[in-house]
């Protein structure tokens, strides 16, 4: 059965924009994302909005929905009070191009600046690796990760203090971690997470975790790791000591 | 006079799946400066899905397999009419493109001896798909998107490519516009690869993204280059029914490697009723030998749920259209039921598909440790697309080139699962090398300013209609149920016809779209770019269709139900007249070499 509700869609651009309200039916089973391009089809055919897989697998369709950052496409209208209008808007933490789209390419140059996966020679003669299965699964939750950016966009630390050129956030903590857990990998990032990246700027709030669609352990599974890692390189004092010495 | 913001490059690759990074990674390693253009952000497309795993004779899990066999499956998947050049190479590099994968730093799941694992798929005789838990896509774009970052390619996010270029015949770049400003730009290139991936979002039910328009296919065919194949539409046969909103999305046939089995609303496992002759050699007869394949036993033959993926779909047909269809118009597939087989089956299933899992728990509100799914057919893969030249994938443009689902060829009238994946890293390679070859041996191109102009205004015109002209969501919408109604499953020549009759009206109708706003992001003028690539892929389809008069692979004719073995002789092969009419022909498949009918022979 069909029922009226009403989204209140933020519409602009990076001079500034309004919210507005849009009325649509909607049925069982439907997602934010559904009603999204149900109102684009039928009442604003310019309303920006990216998507793509919508199974959440690719990490398109991010916005903050009632506030709390989400995916569209995975966001069952079941779950959420229609009595009320569902606030749809952009992620904060990047600035605006349009409507619900945000311009998300700082992420993809602060990637560029970690050092690139290193493995060892292979393990066999032909050319091939061993390694065990217990090994692979701990970096693999890292790599389930689908650069949606939600955790990017909670993270205080660039949505409110905006300190994108000194930090690169949780996402790529967990692309760090990600390579520096890898069991082939030989590059050493320490010294970069420390001094080029700053990791000291996480203060463990956890949002970033609590708002992964893949939920990925981003706090105490990689950034914690990673941080022990600089402090027993760093701050260790008999390892200092053995430094001096 | 509309600007251009302009970009210069030996090789210019358009689309950024897996084919189209591993193209430019090639490319770049062998000197050519690369630019990539790609719709949507890195990272984003389509083989972002993909589920199952990467086809490849590694002979990890099972020692008989290897290059021989992987080709026989494959040639025999495509009912014969692959090019069987491909299909040769395909299977001898899969591996080594795999492992290159590793070394880029994907982490496959292993084997007890450390070894990459491989598990059963639809149609391979022996366990062959390498994988990553049932996020393999995922894996390896992201494989290549980390390590391509690295070798210096630009890319181009966002941007839709309006017209590929030529200096006299031969190709010289591309013209499109950035999705962010919509400014237009020229990329000119001495070589182009095309790695735009397929055409489902031509029909309503799709596991396909919006990118899959079939861009490359349109532009390419505008330039000039044969089609062929374009009859054969891969129906994955399990794709999510309910709920409604999520019709469509994949369901990935590693669950029924896994030992998932479909069954009809009598309780009935319905594909033990029909194997096809020439599968019944290696197909389970007892449901007990099928459990076993699925769980490694080298003696078991697979169970019929794993036969080639149009037969599978079919069936569901079948059973949908008797009335013995799950509530929602699919059937049950189910993997709980192995509790009744395995302890803890509950964290093995959620280990060995934890995507599937996690959609079904998030989309559905369903626990598949617990509960049947129901599924049935989507629009999932294009066997045809631009006619290449099997070692080089150039296409009849000199220095235009394709791989991936943009490409036809590697699968004949049908596509194993599995054999996507290895097909864009194997294909991408190729391409990349290729091109950057004859971008080499090739002078400076020269551009027709007059013909950027032209594509310039004709993407304007929309603007200037304005808001009272034709909705092009509505005109895509209608012809996605045209051509899911009268151009799907199941063909009839009268059905194409009036599709056909469809087509044309929609097509006068998409030159009449009008759209509000600007140039700036607007998905509105985005999709009447679109449509104008998906109205040449639906007549492609349709045509071909009609002229393939049986039953084969991916097609299956109503009104010619059996396969002929005479049609087994062609393939047919799409392209554009002189007065832009579009020209549809038989053409004789290349004789296979003895040595490779004499593997086909040894595999039966």
């Amino acid at each position: 059965m069909a029922t009226p509700a009403t989204f209140r869609i933020w519409r602009g651009n990076s001079a500034g924009g309004a919210f507005r309200d849009y009325t649509t039916a909607v049925e069982e089973g439907m997602v934010v994302l559904d009603a999204v391009h149900r109102i684009q089809a039928q009442q604003a055919p310019d309303l920006a909005v990216r998507w793509n897989c919508k199974a959440g697998k690719c990490g398109s369709c991010s916005a903050e929905i009632n506030g709390m950052p989400s995916l569209m496409c995975m966001t069952r209208l079941s779950a959420i009070d229609l009595n009320m209008p569902v606030i749809v808007e952009p992620m904060h933490a990047f600035p605006v191009i349009r409507d619900l789209v945000t311009d998300v390419s700082w992420n993809f140059q602060a990637k560029k600046t970690i050092k690139q996966f290193k493995p060892r020679p292979p393990d066999a003669a032909d050319g091939t690796w061993r390694i065990q299965q217990a090994d692979v699964e701990r970096v693999q939750e890292f790599r389930k990760c689908i650069e949606c950016f939600l955790c990017q966009d909670v993270c205080h630390v660039l949505r409110e203090h905006h300190k994108h050129d000194e930090f690169i956030g949780p996402r790529l903590l967990v692309y760090s971690a990600a390579l520096e857990m890898h069991p082939l990998d030989t590059e050493d990032r320490v010294s970069d997470l420390r001094h080029k990246h700053n990791i000291g700027y996480c203060n463990i709030t956890t949002c970033c975790r609590q708002v992964c669609p893949e939920s990925i352990t981003i706090t105490e599974n990689a950034i914690i790791p990673l941080k022990e890692r600089v402090v027993d390189r760093y701050f260790d004092p008999l390892k200092r000591l053995f430094r001096i010495l | 006079m509309p600007e251009f913001q302009r970009f210069s490059y030996d090789v210019l690759v358009i689309g950024a799946g897996g084919a189209g990074l591993r193209a430019a990674i090639e490319a770049g390693a062998a000197g050519a400066k690369v630019g990539v253009v790609c719709k949507s952000l890195l990272g984003k497309a389509h083989t972002v899905m993909a589920e199952g795993g990467i086809a490849a004779a590694l002979a990890n899990v099972d020692d008989r397999d290897n290059w021989r066999v992987h080709f026989a499956d494959t040639m025999r998947g495509g009912q014969y009419l692959n090019n069987w050049r491909m299909a040769e190479l395909h299977a001898k590099e899969a591996p080594e493109c795999v492992r290159e994968l590793e070394a880029w730093g994907a982490l496959f799941d292993r084997t007890t001896d450390g070894k990459i694992l491989q598990r059963n798929f639809g149609g391979h005789r022996y366990p062959r798909l390498a994988h990553v838990g049932d996020r393999t896509g995922l894996e390896m774009i992201r494989t290549l998107q980390d390590h391509g970052i690295h070798t210096g390619m630009e890319v181009h996010m966002e941007c839709t490519v309006l017209s590929l270029l030529l200096d006299g015949n031969r190709i010289a770049g591309a013209c499109g516009y950035d999705r962010e400003r919509g400014r237009f730009q020229l990329w000119d290139a001495k070589a182009v690869v095309l790695a735009t991936g397929g055409i489902g979002r031509a029909f309503k039910v799709t596991s396909n993204s919006w990118e899959y328009t079939g861009d490359g296919l349109a532009l390419a065919y505008r330039a000039g280059a044969e089609l062929q194949d374009m009859e054969f539409v891969q129906f994955h046969p399990t794709g999510m029914v309910w709920p409604i909103s999520v019709s469509g999305i994949l369901v990935t046939e590693g669950v029924r490697g896994e030992g998932g089995v479909l069954r009809n609303s009598e309780g009935r496992r319905f594909m033990f009723d029909d194997i096809p002759d020439l599968y019944k050699e290696q197909t389970a007869d007892s449901e007990e030998e099928g459990w076993r394949y699925t769980q490694g036993d080298k003696n078991a033959r697979r169970p019929p749920e794993l036969l080639t993926r149009d037969h599978v779909a079919r069936c569901i047909n079948r059973e949908v259209k008797a009335g013995r269809g799950s509530p929602h118009g699919g059937v049950f597939l189910d993997i709980s039921w192995i509790k009744e087989r395995m302890p803890k089956s509950e964290e093995h299933i959620k280990r060995k598909l934890p995507s599937m899992y996690h959609q079904f728990k998030q989309l559905a509100d369903l626990d598949i440790t617990k509960e049947p799914m129901e599924v049935g057919p989507t629009t999932h893969y294009m066997m045809g697309g631009i006619r290449v030249d099997g070692d080089s994938q150039m296409s009849s443009v000199p220095g235009l080139f394709a791989a991936g689902e943009a490409a036809a060829g590697l699968h004949g009238a049908n596509r194993l699962g599995g054999n996507s994946l290895s097909d864009l890293v194997v294909f991408g390679r190729r391409a990349g090398r290729f091109a950057a070859e004859f971008a080499n041996a090739n002078g400076p191109v020269t551009i027709d300013e007059e013909e950027l102009q032209t594509a310039a205004t004709a993407a304007l015109a929309p603007f200037d209609r304005g808001p009272a002209g034709e909705n092009p969501y509505q005109i895509q919408y209608d012809l996605q149920e045209t051509m899911q109604d009268l151009v799907g499953i199941v063909r009839v020549e009268s059905e194409m016809q009036q599709a056909l009759d469809a087509i044309g009206q929609l097509s006068t109708r998409a030159e009449r779209t009008g759209i509000a706003g600007n140039r700036e992001y607007n998905n509105g003028w985005h999709t009447t770019i679109d449509i104008g690539n998906m109205m040449v892929v639906s007549e492609a389809i349709t045509r071909a269709a009609l002229l393939r008069k049986e039953s084969r692979g991916a097609q299956f004719r109503e009104d010619f139900p059996n396969k002929d073995s005479e049609w087994g002789k062609y393939n047919i092969v799409i392209r554009r007249s002189a007065d832009g009419e579009m020209q549809v022909e038989r053409r004789a498949l290349t004789p296979m070499p003895d040595e490779l009918k004499k593997v086909i022979e040894e595999m039966k």
